[in-house]
């Protein structure tokens, strides 16, 4: 490359000249590669990289030619100019991978900020290049307009073959951003020193130090910050996250599969959560054929009352999930009410933003079906939701003739965690008949019907795409590896459950 | 043009500035917000320094009860049980509850002084029957009492942070050498072995209340020697073992292990046979709630209904052939009241009932108290941290403050937003009366800090979330169980001249909710048979 310009223009005056034409190649790298950052971090955190692309590279090149518009309107101090120009995208474009990744999970309008840092980027690097043959001016013309727009192509290039192949895998989104601000703000510094411009730039000089420290100082902290940008801890590009004061809530997804993640466990998956929706509520609802009101613990996504709401029978549901966040994402958000079939807005739908532990206690009504549909029990706080205490004050919530089911984790993966729930259901004066089912992203999946008197052995199941009441009666038969064996009762005081799971599945992941 | 050294080295510096500047600010946001508070020292003060109008106002009753804190609260509860329903508590600050008050905010009520009963033992038979009444025993079982499942102390319980990490329990797990192991598990035995044996006389050797314990001659012997000279001629010399006594000295009585007794250290470990019928209720359970003792303080008070009255200052106690005078100074009126009655019970600290009552209760100089700090510390979200998960209680092996406990664990919910941590820390590394000194001189934004870098050791992840802290200062927290005092100072003190009666926790040299409910009670029983008014004895 080094053929193409330079040692002619060097003929008049050399240094000067490369290190102008040296900055053209490195603004056009870096500016390139700041756009490449953008639109992969935007496919990353918001799913659909043929859109991220294509919006974030259009509205790039739009600004540059913005930006070399109004390079019309500087009339002087081109270089001066172009030296703070350059600072300012090294400190954009530098912290630009790290600050969208922090700003994500609080900004409730990441596309306005996304698009906004690629608005400024473009018209910074577009208004540097018209600037640059300016300050060349003293060359031949034909020869300035060729070497700077042959420079700016091949740095182009550069950067989109380092991107790929050096720079994500060895240094990463975020440290690739501060070493190329670290490389803006290397060629505004040694600009200065090779253009020996006057005594006006002592301010631009000690700008470039600062702005090299601290995008230096960011290169070096960049592993901390990436531990706190934790959207890359997920398998799949993030779409969504929020923390709301009781949880963290991130919504993933990759092609069709669309997935809630809660304080980083998964909730579903929308391939495949129709089998663990239909089979947490279909069995119960086919035992209580004539059931009109339903009561569900938990269950904020509105799946679990998606299915309770195909029984035209059911006059009123009654929602209580802890966290107002969440039930607003599913009765607002397009796409999940798609899937949801707008449940938490159906008229007969009551949605409840309350603790459903203090809940149960106060709650005076009686419902023909309760359906348990809370997080599994990792911590003591949900814990609490799994104890006999609790199963007592959900029996009182039934109806006579009604039924409450329990979602009760893994009879495979956690058996004795499972066979404690069953065992503490059983403690708080309820009959039981235990079930499971398969879900892919979740594996072999149990819940537990429970009754104060006594369960039907079968009844008649709304057809679906998983069950029909000729599939719904294998899934109460259990396999020896998933046989009942012994488990104590789940109480307040001494949570037996929550260690149960916490060694079962800590032994089975590990 | 060259860049000149002076240019370079300022803009670094100016760099370096901003970058530390940026970080001090981002570490220390301001000075959290919060309140002081604490036993009335004005009024307390204003006790000592006298001064008080004559008697310009004049009330008459059968009983009058000067102090209502647990022990006056039980007094006034056994007097209105058995149908004595005339007679009085006056109470110095503006709640009854002493001890046992609590505070509340919009996340949570919280205790700020005592916060747990442990489920009593089988001897406790009053203190079974208050329960009983207040509906936290629910029903029996096989002779037992079964107590209601959502005031026994949720799962977990204790959680320790050791070495980095929490665990669960109050006993370190890991680093432990053979040594360490050994000298534990036989502590653990010869603790055992005293709670398991019956004296001479048919009583327990260490009994809650411990007035029913054994007054065989070599237990009541082990009171006259500090409880570190006791554990020294055992053998024991395992540090881990060193601080976990060290703990439960200061978490019970507030004092250092070689201030207590042999017989007090003994009977922390020795004396807990829960009696219950809950499966997993016996031996170490304990009831509580999100303000802690108050409420029962509260429950008691409730009982006893009007005949509280707050905010006087009871500063003389004087006789009028066979009647009691009680002068107490109405601080919302600001005139004194004479109060008649036909017997007192003096239901306050010793060294408060020696300073107006000097000719009833004369001033002992062994009854000495161990001054507390708890700050309740309200945050955004819970604490965390590696290892075990939140429990109710959270001490860090390393700190110096007693840890937390978490006000929601026992709240109504079982998630929460925020909560409310009750952060402990008895000050029993110097004399009393210079830790006094220190508690009250120290400045609330030096004790704020503190707490803040306290709880951040555990609990760094806590950075950012603590909204406010509030400090409360008890100056004469807890009477210390030093060597001869409870087999010693302390029966001697029990004996006064009726009508006059003693009722408080100091009488038995442990600061506990039992002791202080036990010699209410037996003050109550002991001026109704005074006055000759029938009653069913609980004692």
């Amino acid at each position: 490359m080094a053929d193409s310009g330079v040692p002619r223009l060097a003929a008049g005056a050399s240094a000067p000249a490369v290190a102008l034409l040296a900055s053209a190649f490195a603004v056009a790298t870096c500016g390139l590669v700041y756009e490449l950052l953008a639109s992969t971090l935007a496919s990353y955190l918001l799913g659909d990289s043929v859109t991220q692309f294509s919006t974030v590279i259009g509205t790039y090149l739009f600004a540059m030619g913005l930006g070399s518009w109004c390079s019309r309107y500087v009339r002087r101090h081109e270089l001066k100019l172009f030296i703070r120009i350059e600072l300012i995208i090294a400190l954009l474009g530098g912290g630009s991978a790290a600050g969208l990744f922090l700003l994500f999970p609080i900004l409730d309008h990441f596309r306005v900020a996304l698009y906004g840092l690629v608005l400024a980027i473009g018209f910074l690097v577009g208004l540097e290049i018209p600037l640059l043959m300016r300050i060349l001016k003293g060359f031949d013309f034909r020869e300035v307009v060729s070497s700077v727009l042959t420079f700016d192509y091949v740095g182009a290039l550069a950067a989109s073959l380092l991107f790929p192949l050096v720079l994500m895998p060895w240094l990463g989104l975020v440290r690739t951003g501060f070493m190329f601000g670290m490389l803006n703000a290397a060629v505004a510094f040694a600009l200065l020193f090779a253009l020996r411009a006057g005594g006006g730039l002592l301010l631009e000089k000690a700008l470039s130090v600062i702005v090299l420290l601290v995008l230096a100082a960011g290169f070096l902290a960049s592993d901390r910050l990436q531990r706190f940008a934790e959207v890359a801890t997920y398998q799949e590009p993030v779409i969504y996250a929020v923390s709301t004061p009781y949880q963290r809530i991130v919504l993933t997804r990759r092609a069709d599969d669309l997935r809630l993640y809660l304080n980083g466990n998964l909730q579903f998956s929308s391939r495949d959560e129709y089998r663990y929706h239909e089979a947490l509520v279909q069995p119960a609802l086919a035992r209580v054929p004539d059931a009109r009101r339903v009561l569900i613990l938990g269950g904020g996504d509105g799946l679990a009352a998606r299915e309770v709401l195909r029984h035209p029978g059911v006059r009123s549901l009654t929602l209580v999930d802890l966290d107002p966040a969440m039930t607003k994402l599913f009765s607002r958000s397009p796409m999940l009410t798609a899937l949801n079939r707008g449940a938490l807005t159906d008229r007969r739908t009551t949605i409840v933003n309350a603790d459903a532990f203090g809940w149960a206690r106060k709650a005076r009504g009686r419902y023909d079906a309760v359906i348990v549909d809370v997080p599994d029990p990792v911590d003591y706080s949900v814990g609490k939701l799994y104890t006999e205490s609790f199963y007592r004050e959900v029996r009182r919530l039934i109806a006579p003739g009604g039924i409450a089911v329990v979602q009760s984790t893994s009879p495979y993966v956690a058996p004795r965690a499972f066979w404690c729930v069953a065992a503490t259901l059983e403690a708080a004066g309820l009959v039981i008949r235990p079930y499971h089912a398969y879900v892919p992203s979740f594996g072999e999946w149990g819940f537990i019907l429970a009754a104060p008197d006594a369960v039907p052995a079968a009844g008649h199941v709304v057809p679906g795409r998983f069950l029909n009441s000729a599939t719904e009666q294998r899934l109460f038969d259990f396999p020896p590896d998933m046989a009942r064996r012994p488990a104590p009762v789940n109480r307040l005081d001494n949570q037996a459950l929550v260690r149960l799971f916490e060694d079962e599945w800590s032994r089975y992941e590990a | 043009m060259k860049l000149s050294r002076r240019m370079l080295l300022s803009a670094a510096a100016a760099a370096a500035g901003a970058a530390g500047t940026g970080w001090a600010f981002l570490r220390r946001p301001a000075q959290v917000p919060g309140t002081l508070g604490g036993a009335d020292l004005a009024r307390g003060h204003r006790l000592r320094e006298g001064g008080f109008p004559p008697p310009t106002a004049k009330e008459e009753t059968e009983i009058v009860i000067a102090g209502g804190g647990i022990a006056g609260l039980a007094a006034g509860w056994g007097l209105a049980e058995s149908g004595l329903d005339n007679f009085r508590l006056l109470e110095l600050e503006d709640r009854a509850g002493g001890n046992a008050r609590s505070g509340r905010n919009a996340v949570s009520a919280y205790p700020l002084g005592a916060h747990y009963l442990p489920v009593p033992n089988q001897e406790a038979r009053a203190l079974r029957a208050l329960l009983g009444r207040l509906g936290i025993v629910t029903g029996e079982q096989g002779g037992k009492p079964l107590y209601d499942p959502y005031q026994l102390c949720a799962d977990l319980e204790e959680r320790l942070f050791h070495n980095g990490r929490w665990q669960e329990g109050l006993l370190p797990r890991t680093g432990l050498g053979g040594e360490d192991r050994r000298e534990l598990a036989h502590f653990a035995s010869v603790m055992a072995g005293f709670s398991a044996r019956i004296g001479s006389d048919g009583r327990p050797a260490f009994a809650i209340p411990s007035a029913y314990s054994s007054r065989d001659p070599d237990l009541v012997a082990l009171d006259d020697l500090p409880f570190t000279a006791w554990t020294e001629a055992q053998g024991w010399r395992s540090p881990a073992l060193k601080a976990h006594l060290r703990y439960a000295m200061r978490d019970d009585y507030g004092c250092e292990p070689e201030d207590v007794s042999a017989w007090a250290g003994i009977h922390y470990f020795a004396s807990r046979r829960s009696f219950s019928a809950n499966p997993e209720g016996d031996g170490d359970a304990f009831l509580t709630w999100p303000e802690g003792n108050d409420r029962l303080a509260r429950a008691m008070a409730e009982r006893i209904g009007p005949r509280v009255a707050t905010g006087r200052i009871v500063h003389r106690v004087s006789r009028e052939g066979q009647a009691v005078l009680v002068d107490s100074f109405d601080v919302a009126r600001g005139r004194t009241v004479r109060t008649a009655a036909r017997a007192a019970i003096l239901a306050m600290p010793h060294f408060v009932a020696s300073r107006i009552a000097p000719s009833e209760v004369p001033p002992d100089p062994r009854f000495t108290y161990a001054p507390w700090i708890v700050a309740n510390v309200t945050v955004d979200r819970e604490p965390a941290g590696r290892g075990a998960s939140l429990a109710w209680d959270n001490v860090s092996a390393t700190s110096e403050s007693l840890g937390y406990v978490v006000a929601t664990h026992q709240g109504p919910s079982a998630r929460t937003a925020g909560t409310v941590l009750t952060w402990y820390m008895p000050l029993s590394r110097g004399a009393p009366q210079v830790s006094r000194r220190l508690l009250l001189e120290r400045s609330p934004e030096a004790w704020k800090r503190i707490v803040e870098d306290d709880l951040l050791a555990s609990n760094p992840e806590l950075e950012g979330s603590i909204r406010e802290i509030e400090l409360w200062r008890w100056g004469h927290a807890m009477i210390r169980p030093v060597p001869g005092f409870i087999w010693g100072a302390a029966p001697a003190a029990r004996e006064t001249r009726p009508p006059v009666f003693l009722a408080h926790s100091d009488l038995s040299g442990l600061s506990l909710f039992e002791e202080a409910h036990y010699y209410g009670t037996s003050a109550a029983e002991a001026a109704m048979r005074h006055l000759g008014h029938r009653f069913e004895s609980l004692l």
